[in-house]
């Protein structure tokens, strides 16, 4: 393990807020970016319980505008665009013409010829590539606004009430993977998305990405939740929250060499709205019988931890899978993986081994999400 | 964090506090801080043989697993049996918190162990401050 910065990485505006804060930094896909600061376990529970925040400006934002955006969407991203009303969200992906994935995605409408497509910081630059290029027989304009924002995360139970203290919208209003527009923090015009990565309820607001601004703002949304105990997290908080959650994480459950139907987002990806990149592959899929493998969750019965890239076997002892994603779960209390195995082993409760190092451990199939947070009580 | 003098340390971040014949070994505290929370400790037997610069057993953070590499070759007399419900007291005092207890074969090889002032500049050198 190295915290060695080095000039090639990239940074948010937010990074010396980080290092003044005490995080720990890693290279996370060419950004230097907190893995943690008070610690992993603390953070996922905070925003289990109370509130996070994250800096999560390493994300893109591609916009699309002009006559013929949504026609390019509907080309370029698996889910219907056109049910989107403004100011609501879509989760999609955009996959290559074999049906496996380019990235998946957050889709906003502002308006009928105005979208925003919000990208995996690891894939920003063949993401934007891909649509600039894909878009290109479109009448639309592909503007790349990635480094116009700093991109906050306030994840939680506790999250609309910390945020309500620093805008005039009345965050009630807006629904699940909607958004509005508001003044936040004395900042007008400031996108506020209900949407997030954690399997909690939260908000995602974009700002301006100078420093200053940047910076009042991370201070301003900590001081707002501090009766609720928020905790600045970091992207391993965010990556156990996420897999609690059986959240897709792009190079694990979702890749150039996973398609649709294995990785389990064939509720996302709309096959009767009309051709798109990646349809007729998949239409070939179905044609054949589907996929022969499929993702998982398990849960490792016996002593042991499943982590990313471990062998999953059979009985007799024959490798069947592989672990895409696997963890302690902090909030659980268990531990968990999201695996890709044949189809015939992926019913619930049946029993599999991961190989954790030089041992085979015990694991079951069980329901994803792993998590599911709690209906509000209204 | 202070590294205390009295014990040796090696490359791989572990500790030895040896006393006459024996010897308790852990992890340092830049070890437990870079692991993160340490939710598992897989310990060695007790009478199992141990091997200096071999690894003894291993350490699981919510992030990462890390082998533990023994210091010293010997005998594992006794292991922390409270680490098995409560790893993470590595990450509230690494310095306090031994893993096993070794009966040393050959005292003389904690001589080619890091002095802690060796250690810590080894570290100083390892994060580039």
């Amino acid at each position: 393990m190295s915290s060695t910065a080095t000039p090639a990485l990239r940074k948010t505006a937010l990074n010396a807020v980080h290092r003044q804060m005490g995080a720990k930094m890693v290279d996370f896909g060419g950004w230097d970016m907190p893995v943690e600061y008070s610690g992993l376990i603390a953070e996922h529970m905070a925003v289990r319980t109370g509130v996070g925040l994250f800096d999560v400006s390493h994300m893109g934002d591609i916009q699309l505008r002009g006559p013929e955006s949504l026609n390019a969407i509907q080309h370029i991203c698996m889910n219907d665009a056109s049910k989107l009303q403004v100011g609501q969200a879509q989760y999609s992906a955009m996959l290559y013409p074999q049906g496996t994935f380019v990235d998946d995605v957050i889709v906003h409408k502002f308006s009928d010829n105005d979208y925003l497509i919000v990208i995996n910081a690891g894939t920003r630059e063949k993401d934007y590539n891909w649509i600039k290029t894909s878009a290109q027989k479109f009448h639309c304009h592909v503007s790349d606004y990635s480094d116009y924002y700093t991109q906050l995360a306030i994840q939680g139970p506790k999250a609309a009430e910390t945020l309500q203290k620093l805008t005039s919208v009345d965050l009630s209003t807006i629904k699940f993977y909607w958004f509005k527009w508001g003044t936040v923090c004395g900042l007008p015009n400031t996108l506020i998305a209900r949407t997030g990565y954690t399997g909690e309820d939260g908000f995602e607001i974009y700002i301006p990405s100078d420093e200053a601004t940047s910076k009042r703002v991370w201070e301003e949304v900590l001081e707002a939740g501090k009766e609720f105990g928020i905790l600045p997290c970091g992207l391993g908080a965010r990556n156990t929250l996420r897999l609690e959650a059986a959240l897709s994480l792009y190079g694990h459950e979702i890749s150039e060499t996973i398609n649709v139907f294995e990785a389990g987002l064939d509720r996302f990806c709309k096959l009767e709205k009309g051709p798109f990149i990646g349809s007729e592959a998949l239409r070939q899929v179905l044609n054949s019988g589907g996929p022969e493998r499929k993702l998982v969750g398990l849960e490792v019965i016996e002593r042991g931890i499943a982590r990313d890239g471990y062998g999953v076997f059979n009985e007799a002892g024959t490798q069947i899978g592989v672990v895409a994603s696997g963890s302690p779960a902090p909030f659980l209390k268990k531990n968990i993986a999201l695996a890709f195995v044949p189809c015939e082993y992926a019913a619930l409760d049946k029993e599999v081994f991961v190989q954790v190092r030089s041992a085979m451990v015990k694991a079951k199939v069980v329901p994803t999400p792993f998590y599911r947070r709690p209906k509000k009580q209204q | 964090m202070a590294y205390p003098a009295n014990y040796r340390y090696t490359r791989e971040h572990e500790w030895i506090e040896v006393d006459g014949k024996t010897g308790k070994v852990g992890i340092t505290d830049y070890a437990q801080n870079s692991l993160g929370d340490i939710v598992f400790v897989e310990s060695p037997k007790v009478g199992a043989a141990v091997k200096k610069g071999e690894v003894f057993g291993s350490v699981e953070s919510v992030k990462a697993v890390s082998d533990l590499y023994s210091p010293v070759t010997g005998t594992v007399t006794e292991v922390n049996e409270e680490l098995a419900s409560a790893p993470e007291k590595i990450n509230s005092d690494a310095h306090a918190s031994w893993i096993m207890k070794v009966e040393l074969s050959d005292p003389s090889e904690v001589e080619s162990l890091l002095s802690a002032e060796d250690y810590g500049k080894y570290i100083a050198e390892e994060t580039g401050h």
